[in-house]
């Protein structure tokens, strides 16, 4: 039997998907469901004088009106920071409490204080008119760069500063830099984004008043977690009586990984009215409070030799954690953005500082690829800019400092097992067609035009474990994940994850996975995730670990399976069980060649005995039935690399960027479904693009996002991309059985340095930020001689 | 209230809606045609679009009552005996998906651009797609799936 594990097969989800029948979160309706507006602060800072809900309560069709003061009465928890950090002098992170509903302050312009539920939307939303908060407006703090001057917006929290956090050693770096012939220094904002999913957040209640179960729809990219953060730290209901579901869901890129607000607003007030409850945002709502990414400011300072090769590096960073600190809020300008700091590069001494700040702004998450995006644009435009000022070729500083020999002990924490960069590079380089850049740069500019070439090389740290490493570090949770394999007695497979597919594409990969381990057929095998009461507790899916480690429990659940039903099958067979292999479904005695399909195992395990005769065939002391669970905690994290080189053309009349080509190289170890991991790559590489090109989340200085709706904030179309070639090279990863690394993130990552590397290359090595939008290229085209001369 | 009485998927639909129902409520809330989708209130991502006598339109931001008289087709109404569309068997093929949310606006409209052009190129394709979003699939697979498309009809 061919290997599923490799082949393009087709997705099991697509049908559904396509003729209309998925089932995501506002397609539920129950009967005698209420409807949820939410009220929500208009101002960035405030306090709360008075809300007045006697107008609205008198509203047709209006059900009830709660607010924070509701909330607070009733002692429901708040939203919680996942990771706990500590500043370098030791203190622990400071973090604001974020109730549910704001009963005396808000912070931010979208903040809920008060939600009406209404028979309809349409009165639910005309009540919502009536409710009169009267607030008194304080000056918001809005601007990242003036934040620790700025006066606290949370009581007891100096300067706004959650952390000031240090990773490395601030005494060798000085020591490396006082070698140096040359200090590169680079100044760099990576601009805030808004993550986009399409669909944008709902959730629908249903509580039972018999049995007293509350069950959550949700739009969730992990729902078991959702479910111990509402039970635990929010008090709703005990974990047993809440059933948490995210069914279909329409992308999350992490910003459907926290709990938010109104689950567990609607959750309480389900109980509390009876009756069933809708809440859909509206996407200017999804603008306003879902998470958003990055909001960085840098100063990095690369110390390197003459001859290009790097000594030391420092990176200072001040990270925007928005008003409150969610989930991965605190650890992904930490932890997932410090030890990536150095870049795929043999680097003798490095710091990462991060000051992490509150402001006035919505809370900033982990976004696609999460800190690792932000570290890897720092290093990957310092290197360019070291190469600009050592007058050196972009490939060859890099081919220079990459390591060559696996596992290669990287700077400040990572022990990456495996990779071959040189390989990467060398290919993406070729594919390209890098040397034929002079030629065609020489076209443009006979045209007019000015073209630049940008590389970068990358590696990113996925799959985030092992658990007692991550909460040595301050996560919360344990990152392992969970999968139960289970036969039905007719032969079928169920395959439950704890991870969650919000277009990944598990049904499929998974099923590919499971097939090979079993010999069981691809169409025989279903795949179930996404709700509490199917399988077991799990972690759901964020940086690029379902594959890498839930994909792993399978395999180990389904390793399990065929030692029970090995054993099984030597009594079937009269045999003993070394006396048998197990090969694409069959449990063959070696000598005999007398074998049993693991269906025919699978029944008889259901139906262990016969008629006219007391004979089982489980062996002593085996249980019935042919199902097993397995949790997977790795021993690293995986570290999937490559290497990317953009072409743009930009027309300096207009400032207009035309990225012209786009190739990518990445090593993900081995590759269960080649389709499938293109389009994550196509996915991640778009979205890089966005974050280089167009997209922008601007707060003005009152706090008012003023990119609140598609109209304003410039999501990437068809027309913005050329069709990117992607190639691949393979080094397995050893710290797992099937070899895998993760690929969801990596485009998102490589993406922006690369296309900024080749903006700036255009320019003449000028430096403009993120995203490169016309009117800043524009007036960039205006210092260059050679335009002018033309121009004169 | 207005009294609309349209043809949605082949099928006659009577009913009387406030006068500022929106197609997309019609579709979604009364006719539980789920398939179409609300991603944006602005007219921007497409992610509502059905054909309206045979022409794409955004569902979002039409009134009901405005297309009185008229044929819908929704997703649902694209598939005919079980078998899907050729446009829909193209996506599957070409991966042209991912999270499905952008999916049936996408396949909608490129079906209309079929219609209107039959050997569409890369850029003729993107560009018709301008006004449908997607967030997964960096729109290349999309592309590829409306080409294969173009080559089965």
């Amino acid at each position: 039997m061919a290997s599923l594990v490799g082949s393009r097969v087709e997705r099991k989800e697509d049908k559904r998907f396509l003729t209309g029948k998925g089932r995501y979160t506002a397609d539920i309706n129950l009967a005698n469901q209420t409807y949820a507006i939410f009220i929500r602060s208009p101002h960035a800072r405030a306090k709360i004088k008075k809300i007045d809900t006697s107008k609205a309560l008198k509203a047709s069709g209006v059900v009830e009106i709660l607010t924070g003061e509701d909330i607070a009465k009733d002692k429901i928890g708040g939203l919680i920071a996942g990771w706990a950090i500590r500043s370098e002098d030791g203190s622990e992170m400071k973090c604001p409490p974020n109730p549910p509903l704001a009963k005396d302050n808000v912070n931010f312009v979208g903040d809920p204080v008060a939600v009406v539920f209404a028979e309809t939307l349409d009165e639910a939303s005309a009540a919502a008119d009536l409710v009169k908060v009267d607030y008194k407006v304080l000056k918001a703090v809005a601007s990242l760069a003036d934040t620790m001057k700025s006066e606290a917006i949370h009581e007891g929290i100096e300067k706004n500063l959650c952390y000031d956090w240090l990773l490395g050693d601030r005494q060798k770096v000085k020591e490396a830099f006082d070698k140096a012939d040359k200090i590169i220094k680079l100044d760099i904002t990576n601009n805030r984004l808004i993550p986009n999913a399409m669909e944008p957040r709902a959730c629908v209640i249903d509580y039972n008043t018999a049995s007293e179960e509350i069950t959550c729809y949700t739009t969730s990219q992990n729902p078991h977690l959702s479910r111990l953060i509402m039970s635990a730290f929010g008090g709703v209901t005990p974990e047993n009586k809440l059933r948490v579901i995210a069914p279909d869901v329409g992308g999350g890129f992490g910003s459907k990984i926290n709990l938010y607000n109104e689950e567990i607003v609607c959750s309480w007030a389900s109980k509390k009215i009876e009756r069933p409850i809708k809440w859909v945002a509206e996407r200017t709502e999804s603008f306003l409070t879902d998470t958003h990414g990055r909001d960085h400011i840098t100063h990095a300072e690369l110390a390197v030799t003459n001859d290009g090769k790097f000594l030391g590096f420092k990176n200072e960073t001040i990270a925007n954690l928005g008003a409150y600190a969610r989930v991965f809020g605190t650890v992904t300008p930490t932890y997932l953005f410090g030890p990536c700091a150095t870049g795929v590069y043999i680097m003798p001494a490095a710091y990462s500082n991060v000051k992490a700040v509150y402001t006035n702004t919505a809370p900033v998450d982990a976004y696609r690829g999460a800190g690792r995006p932000e570290a890897t644009y720092t290093i990957e435009r310092i290197v360019d800019k070291a190469a600009l000022e050592l007058g050196m070729d972009p490939i060859e500083i890099r081919m220079k400092n990459f390591p060559t020999e696996f596992p290669f002990k990287q700077t400040l924490v990572h022990q990456v097992d495996s990779g071959d960069y040189v390989a990467g590079l060398e290919k993406a380089k070729q594919m390209s067609d890098y040397d034929g850049f002079a030629a065609r740069r020489k076209d443009s500019e006979s045209r007019g035009k000015l073209r630049g070439i940008g590389v970068t090389s990358y590696f990113e740290a996925c799959g985030i474990a092992p658990s007692p490493v991550v909460m040595m570090l301050g996560c919360g949770v344990g990152l392992w994940e969970s999968a139960e394999v289970r036969f039905n007695p007719t032969g079928q497979v169920t395959v439950y994850t704890g991870s969650h597919s919000h277009g990944q594409s598990h049904d499929t990969t998974f099923a590919q996975i499971a097939a090979d381990e079993l010999g069981v057929p691809f169409e025989n095998i279903d795949v179930v995730h996404g709700d509490t009461d199917k399988g077991t507790f799990g972690m759901g899916t964020y940086g690029s670990r379902s594959l890498t480690v839930g994909g792993i429990a399978i395999v180990n659940a389904c390793k399990k399976i065929i030692t029970k039903a090995k054993k099984v099958a030597a009594k079937m067979l009269e045999v003993s069980v070394d006396e048998i292999d197990f090969k694409d479904g069959e449990f063959v005695v070696t000598k005999s060649n007398k074998k049993k399909t693991i269906g025919e195992v699978a029944f008889a395990c259901y139906l262990p005995g016969v008629r006219d005769e007391v004979k089982s065939p489980l062996p002593e002391g085996e249980e019935p039935g042919l199902t097993e669970t397995a949790f997977f905690d790795p021993a690293n994290f995986s570290f999937p690399a490559g290497s990317h080189i953009a072409e743009v053309e930009i027309d300096p009349e207009t400032g207009e960027v035309k990225l012209d080509k786009y190739t990518a190289v990445d090593d993900f170890g081995t590759i269960v479904n080649p389709t499938i991991v293109e389009g994550q790559v196509h996915g991640g590489i778009a979205q890089g693009i966005g974050q280089a090109l167009t997209e922008n989340a601007e707060y003005d200085s009152t706090g008012q996002l003023i990119t609140a709706s598609y109209m304003d904030y410039t999501m990437p179309r068809a027309d913005n991309f050329p069709e990117f070639q992607l190639g691949f090279t393979c080094t397995k990863a050893t710290t797992n059985p099937l070899g895998v690394k993760g690929c969801g993130e990596a485009g998102a990552i490589a993406a922006p340095p690369t296309v900024m590397n080749a903006v700036i290359n255009a320019l003449d090595g000028q430096e403009i930020q993120m995203p490169a939008t016309a009117e800043k290229v524009w007036k960039a085209c205006k210092s260059i001689k050679k335009i002018n001369a033309k121009a004169a | 209230m207005k009294k609309i009485s349209i043809e949605v998927n082949g099928k006659k639909v009577k009913k009387e809606v406030p006068d500022h129902t929106i197609l997309s409520v019609l579709l979604r809330d009364i006719l539980n045609l789920t398939g179409t989708h609300i991603g944006c209130d602005t007219s921007q991502c497409g992610a509502c679009v059905v054909h309206v006598d045979g022409k794409s339109i955004k569902s979002c931001t039409t009134l009901a009552a405005d297309i009185n008289g008229s044929k819908v087709t929704t997703i649902e109404g694209l598939s005919k005996n079980g078998k899907m569309h050729p446009m829909q068997e193209a996506f599957k093929k070409m991966h042209g998906l991912q999270c499905g949310f952008c999916t049936p606006g996408m396949v909608m409209s490129a079906v209309d651009l079929l219609k209107n052009n039959k050997k569409p190129s890369d850029t003729e394709i993107r560009d018709w797609l301008e006004g449908n979003i997607c967030r997964c699939t960096g729109y290349q697979n999309i592309v590829a799936a409306v080409k294969e498309a173009a080559s089965k009809m």
